[in-house]
C-alpha cells in the first residue's frame, strides 16, 4: 500500500504506530502534487519546504507521544483562508501578492491540532462560481473523465474546485473549503468525494475572505464521511473574533458516523423533483431512499413549497452582500493598484483591472438591488422570501429528522460548457442553496456513477447544529453505496 | 424591470468599476437576463413577512466596548501598494 492510499483515519493509525513518518507521508503528497498539479491546476501555491519542516516537527511530537488529533496529516487549504506569511489570493488579480500578517481561526485550529499544510488550493474568484472557471489562476481540471469521451476535460465544480480535485486525485489527504450556495457540496459531488457545510455559526469566519457573510460557512472536503467528521471537529468551535460564531460545545462528530439510522425519520422533499431532472439523478435518489429504508429509517414525504424561489433569492442576497464586502478592494490598503489621476479614477481602474467578469457582474447586481428605488422591490423582497424558505424547513422538522436529496442536477460538465449563460451556471446550486439560506448543515456523499462513469452524489440536510444526525445518515448512505470507483487521474 | 445603458453606467459608477463604453450593451444584456430570472419572486406573497437578514441567530452577541488590539502599524501597512511613513499613499485629494 502506498502512503497516498491511506485515508485520514488510516493515516492517523499508521502515524501513531510509527509505521510511517509524517515526513514520508508529506513527501508522498508533495511528489503527487509535482506529478499531477501541472495538469490539474488544483494548487495555486505549493509550500513544499514549509510542509516538510512542519512534518519534521510533527514527527518529533509523535515520537514524544504528544501528537494532536491531526498530527502529521497533510492538508490543502482553499486559497480563501488567510495564512500568515503565505500569499492568499482568493483566485483574484486584485489581491496581488497579498500576504496576510495573521492566520484565519480555522487554519490556526488545524495547525494547533498538528496538521501539515501542503499549499493553497484553487477556487473560483472570490468563491463566485460553480465550475472553477472564474479563477484568475486558470481553471482546475476534474480528475474524472467520461468513459466514452475521455478527451473532454471536465470541470471539478466550484467554487471549492481545487479542494475537491486535490482530494479526489490524492494531492491532499483532506482540504478546507467554503460554501456560500453549494461551493463545498457541488464540487465534492462532481469529484466523487465527501464534503460538509456545517450549520451557520459552527465554524469561525474570521480570516476567511468574505463573499456573502450571512451565507458563508467553511467546512472540510475529504475522502470519506469519517475523514470529514475528524476534520470538522478541529475546524469547529466558538471564536470571539466572529460575531456570528456560536458558543456551543463541539461534539465528537466521528462517533456519529457509525451510529446508523434505525428509528430516524428521513424526509424526501417533493419539490426537489425538478422538471427535466436526468433519469439517472432520479434513480440514484430512489436508490438512496431504499438504502436508508433498508437500514431501518422511516421515509416521510415532506413539502418545502418555496424551494423554487431559493436560487433567485440567493442571487439577490449574495450579490448584495458581496457588493458591500468587496468594497474594501480599492487599491489603497493592500492588493494590486492601477494608478489614476485622482482617487476615484484609481478606484475605478484598480477594480476594473483587478476583478474578473463574473465578480464585476455580481458587484453591479448587488449595487443595483441595494440602490435607492430598488431596495424594497429586490433586496427586502428577497429577505422576506428567505424567511419563508427557512419557515418551510422549520415546519418540515416536525415530521422528520433529516432530509435526503440529490446533491447536484447533473454530473460534472465540460470546461467549455455553460460558460456563456450565467443563469444556466447558477442552476448547479439548485439543491444546495436552500441550506445556506436557512443556515442548515448539508453534506454531499458519493453514491454512484452515471452512464458515463462519472460520480454522482446524494445530499443530506440536517437540523441546525445537528451535524451528528447528518453524519449518521451520511455514514449509512456511504456504507450502503460502497462507492469505490476512482478517477482516471490519481496519484 | 429592464435596465438601460444609462442605469448600467450609473451602477458601474456606484460600484467604482470603470466599464469601457463598448462593454456596456453586453453587460446590460447579462444583467437583464439575471434580473428577468429573479423577477419570479414577485409571485410570492410576502405580506407581513419579517425580512431575514442574518444566517443564524437573530440577535448578535455583545462584547465590552474596549480596545482589544492595535499598535500594529507595520503589519497593517505591510501590504500597502504605496505608503508614506505610517500612512497609506494616495493621489492628492484636496486641491
Amino acid at each position: 500500500m502506498r502512503p497516498t492510499d491511506l485515508s485520514l483515519a488510516q493515516a492517523r493509525l499508521a502515524l501513531d504506530a510509527r509505521q510511517i513518518s509524517a515526513r514520508e507521508l508529506t513527501q508522498a503528497y508533495l511528489d503527487a502534487i509535482a506529478a499531477l498539479n501541472p495538469r490539474l491546476n488544483a494548487y495555486i501555491t505549493v509550500t513544499a519546504e514549509a510542509a516538510l519542516t512542519a512534518a519534521d516537527a510533527a514527527d518529533q511530537k509523535l515520537a514524544a507521544g504528544q501528537g494532536g488529533p491531526l498530527e502529521g496529516i497533510p492538508l490543502g487549504i482553499k486559497d480563501l483562508f488567510c495564512t500568515a506569511g503565505t500569499r492568499t489570493t482568493a483566485a483574484s488579480r486584485i489581491l496581488g501578492d497579498f500576504t496576510p500578517p495573521y492566520e484565519s481561526t480555522i487554519t490556526r485550529q488545524l495547525l494547533r491540532d498538528g496538521a501539515v499544510f501542503l499549499g493553497k488550493l484553487n477556487l473560483d474568484e472570490f468563491a463566485m462560481g460553480s465550475s472553477n472557471a472564474t479563477s484568475a489562476f486558470g481553471p482546475v481540471e476534474n480528475p474524472w473523465s467520461r468513459r466514452n469521451d475521455p478527451d473532454t476535460r471536465l470541470v471539478p465544480g466550484g467554487s471549492s474546485g481545487g479542494s475537491a480535485a486535490a482530494v479526489a486525485a490524492r494531492l491532499a489527504l483532506g482540504a478546507t473549503a467554503t460554501d456560500t450556495g453549494g461551493s463545498i457540496r457541488q464540487p465534492a459531488a462532481f469529484c466523487g468525494v465527501a464534503g460538509i457545510k456545517p450549520t451557520y455559526g459552527r465554524c469561525s469566519r474570521f480570516g476567511v475572505v468574505a463573499f456573502a457573510s450571512s451565507l458563508d460557512q467553511a467546512g472540510p472536503i475529504a475522502r470519506d464521511v469519517m475523514d470529514c467528521a475528524v476534520l470538522l471537529r478541529s475546524m469547529s468551535g466558538f471564536d470571539p473574533q466572529d460575531s456570528t460564531s456560536v458558543d456551543m460545545a463541539v461534539p465528537d462528530f466521528a462517533a456519529a458516523v457509525g451510529r446508523g439510522v434505525r428509528g430516524m425519520r428521513i424526509g424526501i422533499p417533493r419539490e426537489y423533483r425538478m422538471a427535466g431532472m436526468p433519469a439517472e439523478i432520479e434513480a440514484l435518489w430512489q436508490q438512496g431512499i431504499a438504502w436508508l429504508r433498508d437500514a431501518g429509517a422511516s421515509i416521510v414525504d415532506v413539502s418545502l413549497p418555496h424551494t423554487k424561489y431559493a436560487l433567485p433569492t440567493y442571487y439577490i442576497v449574495a450579490p448584495a452582500e458581496a457588493s458591500s464586502n468587496l468594497a474594501r478592494y480599492d487599491g489603497v490598503r493592500f492588493g494590486a493598484r492601477v494608478p489614476g489621476a485622482d482617487l476615484t479614477e484609481l478606484y475605478e481602474k484598480t477594480r476594473a483591472a483587478g476583478f474578473g467578469a463574473e465578480v464585476q457582474r455580481r458587484i453591479m447586481i448587488g449595487t443595483y438591488v441595494l440602490s435607492a428605488g430598488y431596495y424594497d422591490a429586490y433586496y427586502l423582497k428577497a429577505q422576506q422570501v428567505r424567511t419563508l424558505i427557512k419557515r418551510d424547513f422549520d415546519l418540515a422538522w416536525a415530521q422528520c429528522d433529516a432530509l435526503l436529496t440529490p446533491a447536484t442536477p447533473s454530473a460534472a460538465f465540460g470546461l467549455d460548457e455553460k460558460q456563456d449563460d450565467p443563469v444556466a451556471m447558477y442552476l448547479n446550486d439548485i439543491f444546495t442553496v436552500t441550506a445556506n439560506l436557512a443556515g442548515l448543515p448539508g453534506m454531499a456523499v458519493p453514491a454512484g456513477l452515471d452512464g458515463q462513469g462519472l460520480p454522482l452524489g446524494l445530499q443530506i440536510i440536517g437540523q441546525p447544529f445537528d451535524e451528528e444526525g447528518v453524519f449518521a445518515v451520511a455514514g449509512a448512505v456511504e456504507r450502503a453505496a460502497g462507492f469505490s470507483a476512482r478517477p482516471g487521474v490519481i496519484a | 424591470m429592464s435596465v438601460d445603458i444609462a442605469t448600467i453606467k450609473r451602477v458601474a459608477t456606484l460600484s467604482r468599476i470603470h466599464v469601457e463604453p463598448a462593454a456596456l450593451p453586453g453587460l446590460a444584456q447579462d444583467i437583464n437576463a439575471i434580473l428577468g430570472w429573479i423577477e419570479q419572486l414577485s409571485e410570492v406573497d410576502t405580506t407581513g413577512v419579517e425580512p431575514m437578514a442574518g444566517g443564524g441567530a437573530t440577535a448578535l452577541r455583545w462584547r465590552d466596548d474596549v480596545v482589544s488590539d492595535g499598535g500594529q502599524a507595520e503589519a497593517v501597512l505591510a501590504n500597502a501598494p504605496d505608503r508614506e511613513g505610517e500612512y497609506f499613499g494616495v493621489p492628492k485629494v484636496v486641491e
